[in-house]
């Protein structure tokens, strides 16, 4: 990637280029967005049989627009209802459903002129920290085939750190963007919960969703999240607050930063070389001018468990509406409206799923729902106010986004509880409707190990400022799987 | 009314839920119409399809016209109020759970006064509500005309109800009735609901339990749903004091329970009890901010609120003078004291003539014709040009009939059926006077007899004055006249 050439200028070139630099050369006439969509269109085609990012290809339509994103290929997480595409959601229960309508999210980015290259593999409804709970199958880490990609985003991340597209969409709901882009050496950024519109994002515990972004570093998600970020008449819960220009914010000194190091998450059961690498990156951060102070969260394991009630009765209401009736998978010849019920849930649903709706009916249930629900629902307070009074003394907060590497597939498929704590340091985060981003820090035995920082409420652009001033002294970001094609890095 | 007697030494114990469409526009939680009527699910979108990804959106106007309902009643408005997910399965529940408010519930609170009897016998009830929430409809399932099959029309869901709940305090089907209709009539000034019982607009489940007289306990209670007419809702409520006595009389238990009033057999049946319940597994929804009000927003909606049933029946007393009984029948819909008001609107009408003939003349004509006042033949309009022709003595009262029937009948303009019809009355004192004095001139035996005492055969000269005059002529004046002429000195000259 060394020419400056249009015309000789490489493949790997465009798929290792920032978005900015894409646009530039679409701005200057050097590059043709037709050109660029087949470029990634060729990646896609060569390289994604070998991982299984994505469910469905999307013949590109290049939107008529001068926006922030004209001419940018992307997937989305196939969460997102995007107008006559199919939209999964991983399951079985929407295999053939064809959304009829848009997305907040897809509207806005097919506005700011962003081209929808597919729909991104994802955990069923997304459940899961790994991906395998697919019905489309899993999906293998660019670093490792035996590895996990993460999840539930899994599909997202892997797409990214492959290269096939230079973002894609993912949601967040107990670190579905942060854990998976940790596991695939790619950035992403769940923004505050409220930030981007949830209409069109297809429910799983609607008090956690959050729309975000994984793309190969912070700059790239600034100017991706601008465009999508922003206050929505049709969802209720989302924020009116102005959104800043992300990108421009990109340029300011970290000295003085007070990073918040929560002691108790660097314990015993954080992998100790992932420990080390997030250690030295908060070393990076204190030697480009910031101050560290030791911080108390103290209560990472009952959110946690809070979660796991919470969002299950969340998802129990929000899945109610997949009953065979009106659309989605039903049952073979129905008896009856019961028989009609019980076997398109049964059929139509895997069995995570099914074990989250389980335990999520069973929160709510009468006799149970103040031992369980609405404990759960203090125990969030406690979590929230925690963070609140961490940020009294720091500005943001750093530590690692998983206890491990990724792990090998099928590692924690007989054992739920323990894929439930992969996700103990991103959980609190979402429990405090907090932005939260994963960053690149480094490896661990050829598998990407990501820092996380945690922000205050609607502070995404301090975040993706220090992320960028990492990324300014890093490399670890610009690093590519070895997986062929013609990319030259490796 | 009914005369319906409770069976001695027990007392009824009746709560009511009343179920009222809000006429908004649009539906709750989306932009979709409301309105009655449309193709089946052709005013369904993706929200009341509850398709994946859609969120609900709360519409403003449905939670002022809650407000304007608790403040009609007195109640509390919750400065802060939220939804809570009600989960069941049901085809016509789209999304597999209802929204709708169960821990703060908008409106708190809150009371009606309801009058039973007439006359001596009248007594006023003051019935407490415990509150009134905002809800989704459902929508509707359709069992005919599908061949064994059920089709689903989602044009109803997500259609805004408020349920208002009554406190236990009715004790005779009588006093239900009269509570349901006084909301009711509530719902219908504020303009809020349509009322319409026929096509679900207003919706009534009564709660139902007995006791023996001077029992404090409550019985268990049998809930009758979805009653649809005031009539039945009356007959539905005796069934099931009957059937309720009748049990404990004879040595059994009523099971708590839910039944459904069928009016072709006049019977309650059950639907349920309370074993097969569900369970709804309710919690707050997190798809809808909780709803705050402002004191400014609530003192506005205040100051929104038209004169109500109470009100305005007080006035028409103190200020027209109508009797306690008259003022309620005229007041106890909004469509009838409209159009009283549009009768009396007329310079130098009378309010009692017209307050007698709204609910003489013009209920009979409904009465018959099956219709409801907004839709009376005879527009009030006409109704106030007849009566100005009784006040000013061209019909009498009878005429008056007369003219009213044919407006009814064929419409056109009142005086031109005067006309037409050679109806005018006469009361051109020259002409009267003639006629007298022929029927005088031709009865002298009758003439005598009456001067000789017997009084009764004043009726016998008037009779023969109408006969003469083909029934047109003044009847007050016919009286003057024939008194002087018969009563007074033998010489017409002297007069």
């Amino acid at each position: 990637m060394s020419t400056n050439d249009s015309f000789e200028r490489g493949e790997a070139a465009l798929i290792n280029a920032p978005i900015t630099q894409l646009k530039a050369w679409l701005a200057d006439g050097s590059l043709d967005a037709g050109h660029l969509t087949g470029a990634f269109q060729r990646r896609i085609d060569s390289i994604d049989p070998m991982l299984n990012s994505l469910i469905s290809r999307v013949e590109p339509v290049v939107p008529r627009s001068d926006g922030a994103l004209a001419g940018i290929p992307y997937v989305h997480k196939d969460i997102f209802c995007a107008k006559s595409t199919r939209t999964t959601c991983g399951s079985r229960m929407l295999a053939d459903w064809v959304a009829p309508y848009d997305s907040t999210v897809h509207e806005r980015l097919t506005q700011s002129g962003a081209v929808l290259l597919g729909k991104a593999n994802m955990d069923e409804f997304a459940m899961g920290s790994s991906n395998e709970s697919s019905h489309f199958g899993a999906v293998a880490n660019p670093w490792d085939s035996n590895a996990v990609p993460g999840g539930s985003s899994g599909g997202s991340a892997a797409a990214v750190a492959a290269r096939l597209v230079p973002f894609a969409t993912g949601t967040d709901t107990g670190g579905s963007i942060r854990q998976p882009a940790a596991f695939c050496g790619v950035t992403g950024i769940k923004p505050t919960y409220g930030r981007v519109s949830r209409y069109g994002m297809i429910a799983y515990a609607s008090s956690f969703d959050q729309g975000g972004v994984i793309a190969k570093s912070a700059a790239d998600c600034a100017l991706v999240l601008g465009e999508m970020a922003g206050f929505d008449p049709k969802d209720s819960t989302s924020s009116d607050e102005a959104v800043p220009d992300y990108l421009a914010g990109l340029g300011a000194s970290i000295k003085g930063l007070r990073v918040g190091v929560p002691t108790q998450w660097f314990s015993d059961a954080l992998d100790s070389a992932v420990g080390d690498a997030v250690t030295a990156a908060i070393d990076e951060l204190r030697a480009a001018g910031a101050e560290t102070v030791e911080i108390d969260l103290p209560d990472a394991d009952i959110a946690l468990a809070a979660y796991y009630l919470l969002a299950p009765a969340e998802a129990s209401s929000n899945l109610s509406r997949f009953d065979g009736v009106r659309f989605g998978y039903r049952c073979e010849d129905p008896k009856d409206l019961q028989d009609l019920y019980e076997r398109s849930r049964s059929e139509g649903f895997g069995a995570e799923v099914k074990r989250r709706i389980l335990v999520g009916t069973y929160a709510l249930s009468a006799g149970y729902y103040d031992a369980f629900y609405r404990r759960a629902q203090m125990a969030r307070r406690l979590v929230t106010d925690h963070f609140q009074r961490a940020f009294e003394q720091c500005d943001v907060i750093a530590g690692p986004v998983t206890p491990t590497p990724a792990f090998d597939r099928g590692a924690h498929s007989d054992d739920p509880a323990k894929m439930y704590l992969e996700d103990i340091f991103t959980i609190p985060v979402n429990l405090a409707g907090l932005p939260g981003m994963s960053v690149p820090a480094g490896f661990v035995d050829g598998r990407p190990v990501g820092l996380q920082l945690i922000g205050r409420h609607f502070d995404e652009a301090r975040l993706l400022n220090v992320a960028h001033q990492y990324q300014q002294r890093v490399d670890w970001h610009t690093r590519i799987p070895p997986l062929g094609g013609d990319s030259s890095n490796y | 009314m009914s005369d319906y007697v409770i069976p001695s030494g027990w007392e009824a114990v009746i709560g009511l839920e009343i179920h009222a469409q809000l006429a908004t526009r649009s539906k709750i939680f989306s932009g979709a119409s409301t309105a009655f009527g449309a193709e089946p699910n052709a005013q369904a979108c993706a929200v009341d399809l509850g398709l994946p990804g859609v969120l609900p959106v709360l519409n403003e106007g449905a939670v002022r016209m809650a407000s304007l309902f608790g403040l009609a009643i007195d109640a509390e408005i919750s400065r802060v109020s939220s939804f809570d997910r009600k989960n069941y399965f049901y085809p016509d529940l789209p999304k597999g759970y209802q929204t709708t408010q169960l821990a703060r519930p908008i409106v708190v609170g809150g009371q009606v006064t309801i009058t039973t009897g007439e006359g001596k016998q009248a007594r006023e009830h003051t019935i407490n509500v415990t509150r009134a929430h905002l809800e989704e409809d459902a929508g509707k399932s359709l069992h005919e005309d599908f061949h064994g099959m059920t089709g689903i029309d989602l044009n109803r869901a997500g259609t805004p109800l408020i349920e208002i709940v009554s406190e236990p305090d009715m004790r005779s089907p009588e006093q239900a009735v009269a509570y349901a209709r006084k909301i009711h009539a509530i719902v219908q000034y504020l303009g809020i609901c349509d009322g319409n019982m026929q096509e679900g607009s207003f919706r009534v489940d009564a709660n139902v339990s007995v006791r023996p007289e001077g029992e404090t306990a409550f019985g268990t209670r049998a809930e009758i749903k979805n009653v649809n007419s005031f009539r039945f809702l009356q007959r539905a409520i005796e069934f099931e004091i009957e059937r309720q006595v009748d049990l404990l009389e004879t040595g059994g238990e009523v099971v708590q329970c839910t039944r459904l009033y069928d009016p072709d057999r006049d019977e309650t049946r059950l639907m349920r009890t309370k074993e097969d319940a569900d369970d709804y597994r309710y919690f707050p929804c997190p798809d809808l901010l909780p709803v705050v009000l402002d004191e400014a927003t609530i003192e506005s909606w205040r100051a929104e609120l038209p004169e109500l049933p109470d009100a305005k029946a007080g006035r028409y007393q103190s200020e027209y003078g109508l009797s306690a009984y008259d003022a309620g029948v005229l007041t106890a819909s909004r469509a009838t004291a409209e159009y009283f008001e549009a009768v009396i609107a007329r310079d130098g009408a009378d309010p009692k003539l017209a307050a007698n003939w709204v609910m003489g003349e013009v209920a009979a004509l409904l009465n018959r014709l099956e219709l409801e006042i907004n839709e009376c033949p005879v527009p009030a309009d006409k109704l106030a040009d007849l009566l100005e022709r009784i006040g000013d003595g061209t019909l009498s009262n009878k005429l008056g009939r007369e003219v009213f029937e044919a407006l009814a009948e064929e419409g056109g303009s009142v005086d031109a059926i005067i006309e037409a019809r050679g109806l005018k009355q006469i009361s051109d004192t020259g002409a009267i006077e003639a006629m007298v004095d022929e029927v005088i001139a031709a009865n002298p035996g009758q003439v005598e007899a009456y001067r000789g005492g017997k009084d009764k055969l004043f009726g016998f000269f008037v009779g023969q004055v109408m006969k003469a005059a083909k029934g047109k002529a003044n009847p007050q004046a016919v009286n003057d006249v024939l008194k002087r002429r018969l009563d007074g000195p033998d010489d017409p000259g002297v007069v």
